[in-house]
């Protein structure tokens, strides 16, 4: 909020300033603005022109939608189940993921996907600091969470407290290794396999599995939390 | 094309005011890290973002920062790190 302001005022109003650079208290900046209505005349002028020239049809952005939106965390869930269960697929998975994927049908390009597995030492989170990179083969469309500036500034500045807000404790003595996922690779986090799930087959493994836990934000679901 | 750095070499992130397409955050520029991985040859985003090839492609690598060295004031444990990608034309030997 702003440089001049008035302290005096009720921080929860609606925040009508225009767009400021940080705090008053130094802190990143918390609120996104909205989408200029220059960008969104340019999209739909960029579109219409390409369909007028038959460059691509109505139906291809349709589809190129629907296929986008097809995608769901349950798919990344499937990938997390098979690599606690199959090794071989695991190490397939961390080495060369291109490959591993396949078998899901899934295609990075062209990116490549990042796989990051918390262990008893180390725990991962994955943020984009410039914009909104997100593993969407695997993971579908991100959080709106996200792509807000105050996750993003923030989970590289102060990751254990964004992670406390997730109802995230990490105990002092693990290590909280954050990705920035500024470029070419997108990332997944293998959570860890919780006790209690000795027998379990992968689709009840998949169960335990959330978003949230494969961004790293939280852990995944403890057996208890599912139903039979 | 034979990447210049290996996983575990020091390198120091060019502190360079560069306008466009650059992958590499403000917050790092200036600071000491140390090759995590080699990923590969990719475009290079900063041409290729203003419709050109791409090309020559650049060397990528994920480097490893302590967070202490990122932050001076980061209130975390002093073992956190963070794990960013850059181009090795914004890398220097250190």
């Amino acid at each position: 909020m702003s440089e001049t302001h008035d302290h005096s005022h009720d921080h929860s109003h609606g925040h009508s300033h225009d767009h400021p650079t940080h705090t008053h208290d130094g802190k990143p900046i918390q609120e996104d603005p909205l989408p200029s209505l220059e960008a969104q005349i340019l999209e739909a002028s960029v579109r219409e022109l390409l369909i007028e020239k038959g460059v691509i049809s109505s139906d291809d952005v349709r589809r190129a939608i629907d296929q986008v939106e097809s995608r769901t965390p349950a798919l990344g869930a499937k990938i997390v189940a098979r690599a606690w269960d199959d090794p071989e697929f695991k190490e397939k998975l961390m080495s060369d993921s291109d490959e591993a994927l396949m078998a899901f049908g899934i295609d990075m390009r062209p990116t490549e996907l990042c796989v990051v597995e918390n262990t008893d030492e180390v725990h991962n989170m994955v943020v984009c600091t410039l914009c909104s990179c997100y593993p969407r083969p695997v993971l579908g469309i991100p959080p709106a969470w996200y792509k807000r500036r105050d996750y993003r500034s923030r989970a590289v500045r102060e990751p254990r407290a964004v992670l406390r807000e997730f109802g995230t404790d990490i105990p002092e003595q693990k290590q909280v290794r954050v990705h920035d996922s500024n470029a070419d690779l997108r990332y997944l986090v293998l959570p860890q396999r919780p006790d209690g799930t000795d027998g379990w087959d992968q689709e009840k493994l998949a169960r335990l599995v959330t978003r949230d836990a494969m961004i790293g934000v939280s852990d995944v679901l403890a057996p208890a939390d599912i139903d039979d | 094309m034979d990447p210049k750095f290996r996983p575990g070499d020091k390198v120091l992130v060019l502190q360079r005011d560069q306008p466009g397409h650059v992958r590499t955050p403000m917050y790092v520029r200036g600071k000491t890290g140390v090759i995590e991985r080699i990923v590969g040859s990719f475009p290079n985003p900063e041409t290729l973002a203003v419709g050109h090839s791409g090309l020559p492609y650049k060397m990528l690598y994920r480097v490893n920062f302590k967070q202490g060295e990122l932050w001076d004031d980061y209130d975390g444990a002093p073992e956190d790190t963070l794990e960013i990608e850059i181009y090795e034309h914004w890398l220097a030997p250190v």
